[in-house]
């Protein structure tokens, strides 16, 4: 019975030990929560933006509206503008709050958060999102200004997708979501905030919540 | 036949069942990753990855990284043999227990 036990042991830390080694498993579910947090107070603004009487901002609503209207718009001029500024800002603040929570998790867990797992998860999830940020740059550039908020969830949804293989592999589960709400939008231009709201904030928090509950609650 | 025989003497450390384990999912790990996933103390890790090395386990690597020395270490072919028959005899004990 004792032998029998000490091989289940043995067992429990090779499991153990080739799940630290290879993933990053400081990930909280609260750096979730936090994100989702901040991407509705982005979207609540950006909607003030958007159904506001500014001229300028009538023009991107417009093509917001309409995907076919392909005004060329000047990077040089978006970078001014308050949409911009609240993507930029929003992407800010959901990030730090994200490392926040994750580096107060990897105190318990005894895992650096700048260590080789964590390195590799930043690489995997950077690859599609940086491809996805220049496709999108360059869609602005053009004026498809329906297609940026697809856009963002499918790359999103990929990047996430492709970091299951180096941190806790629930997260495939957000990554599948994103994509698939990002898709349907590919088919309702116009109401791409609502679809923003949903996979970004809503998605993000139920997310965090069930992550939570499973690993840190106790 | 009787699984305790597949059993490997060397892997009833549970050290070395854990760089083991750790290096059979890595191509390499240094070192200083090795004794963080271990928690223990420099000398301990440097015995435990010496045995390995002498039973042709485990092969050392060394680099630099600038001016730093980085030693990493992987898992040879007969290492991972090895570990693949211990972990199969380890189940079959525990199916036979039950």
């Amino acid at each position: 019975m004792n032998i029998h036990n000490e091989h289940q042991q043995d067992i429990q830390q090779i499991k153990q030990m080739m799940e630290r080694s290879s993933r990053f498993i400081s990930l909280s579910g609260l750096s979730g929560i936090a994100a989702g947090i901040c991407a509705l107070i982005g979207a609540s603004f950006a909607y003030h933006v958007l159904y506001s009487n500014d001229t300028i901002l009538m023009n991107l609503d417009d093509s917001l509206y309409n995907s076919t209207i392909s005004a060329h718009i000047n990077l040089g001029n978006l970078i001014e503008n308050r949409l911009v500024l609240i993507a930029i800002l929003t992407f800010i603040g959901a990030f730090i709050s994200s490392i926040f929570f994750t580096w107060l998790r990897s105190k318990k867990t005894n895992v650096p958060i700048w260590g080789t797992t964590s390195k590799r998860l930043m690489i995997n999830v950077c690859i599609p999102l940086v491809t996805g940020g220049i496709f999108l740059l360059k869609l602005i550039e053009d004026g498809h200004m329906g297609l940026i908020a697809p856009g963002c969830l499918i790359f999103y949804g990929l990047a996430l997708v492709n970091a299951a293989k180096f941190t806790l592999g629930e997260i495939k589960w957000l990554g599948y979501f994103q994509i698939v709400l990002g898709l349907i939008n590919l088919w309702c231009v116009g109401k791409g905030l609502y679809f923003w709201v949903t996979g970004f904030g809503i998605l993000h928090i139920i997310y965090g919540i069930i992550m939570w509950n499973k690993y840190e609650r106790n | 036949m009787n699984p305790i025989q597949h059993l490997n003497k060397v892997f009833d450390n549970r050290i070395r069942l854990g760089i083991m384990s750790a290096l059979m999912v890595n191509d390499e790990i240094n070192f200083n990753d090795l004794k963080e996933l271990l928690q223990i103390t420099d000398g301990n890790l440097a015995s435990h990855i010496k045995g390995l090395e002498e039973n042709g386990y485990l092969k050392v690597q060394k680099g630099f990284i600038g001016r730093k020395t980085n030693t990493t270490y992987s898992a040879t072919k007969v290492g991972e043999k090895a570990f693949k028959q211990h972990i199969d005899a380890l189940e079959k004990m525990i199916k036979n227990t039950r």
